[in-house]
């Protein structure tokens, strides 16, 4: 079982950050709806507000690292142009797409849109975590404002997820490989 | 009244929203302002080229690193104007999720390009 450096990249940058924020995103939504409401049943403790600012900080810790891996680490091996009479395009994921009608649009539409899109998660997520830094339990005090933030957050899930679902097709359609090969385990001999 | 009860009503419901108002409009702005300089460095060559701040990633760099500093930068701005006050807060909410939507709506590519 192996993997090469630049999958291993691929796969800190979607399946590590990305995937985590994601889920980390859903449970940020559902606490704030549920215990920052101003109808909520109790408010919120100290020790409640003591683990979702450290939850919030995670989130973004998260989305930065997804979005910085993924434009300064991944993309540029993704474009990375093929030398003039290249014959194999397999190490130019980009080129490799584009190469196809019945493959282009991956590029000119799911690259296109990810590499934009994904940015407005880390704006999103640390505009959160800086209000609740702010306001802690009194942001049930503010509704438009916790709604807001909510709004935001919201946007910033379906944002990552359109970033998520395009780089998980365009990594099978067109996979980012190179690199050191890293052995994971050693399987029998057939 | 327990330890958990009274250390919530002493958390103050007088802190202005002005802070968090600011931070949110900030956050729609920035998220429109990237899909502006990315529409922009897509149809202008000079700024195309004006964008490369990192070769191998190329304009994308340059259009997420300015649309990232123009956020914080009117964030701060606004912070400071409005960190003490009172503000419309929902009508500035519904501003900022509109700049928001048009930023994730501008970043399709079948919608960029149309302009």
């Amino acid at each position: 079982m192996e993997i090469t450096a630049r999958g291993l990249w691929t796969m800190i940058h979607g399946m590590g950050f990305g995937a985590l924020y994601l889920l980390a995103c859903s449970g940020a939504m559902v606490e704030l709806w549920r215990r920052y409401s101003p109808s909520a049943q109790t408010a919120a403790a100290a020790a409640d507000e003591r683990f979702l600012r450290i939850y919030l900080g995670v989130i973004v810790a998260l989305s930065w690292m997804a979005v910085l891996t993924g434009t300064y680490i991944v993309y540029p091996w993704y474009r990375a142009a093929a030398p003039p009479g290249t014959a194999g395009l397999a190490a130019f994921p980009q080129r490799l797409l584009l190469s196809s009608p019945s493959t282009s649009a991956w590029h000119s539409i799911g690259m296109e849109w990810k590499e934009h899109v994904a940015w407005l998660v880390p704006v999103s997520t640390t505009m959160t975590a800086a209000v609740f830094f702010r306001y802690g339990r009194s942001l049930r005090n503010h509704p438009p404002l916790r709604n807001a933030v909510l709004g935001f957050l919201a946007v910033s899930f379906l944002a990552g997820g359109i970033a998520g679902f395009f780089g998980a097709m365009l990594n099978k359609n067109a996979p980012v490989r190179g690199g050191a090969t890293i052995r994971i385990v050693q399987g029998e001999e057939p | 009244m327990s330890r958990d009860e009274a250390s919530a009503a002493a958390v103050s419901t007088n802190v202005p929203n002005g802070s968090g108002a600011a931070a949110v409009l900030a956050a729609g702005i920035g998220a429109l302002a990237l899909a502006v300089i990315a529409i922009a460095a897509d149809r202008i060559a000079w700024m195309k080229s004006a964008m490369v701040f990192y070769k191998p990633t190329g304009p994308l760099s340059g259009v997420t690193t300015s649309a990232i500093f123009l956020w914080l930068v009117v964030w701060a701005v606004l912070e400071s104007r409005w960190r003490k006050k009172e503000v419309a807060m929902r009508r500035i909410g519904i501003v900022a999720f509109a700049l928001l939507a048009l930023g994730l709506l501008l970043t399709f590519p079948p919608v960029a390009d149309l302009f």
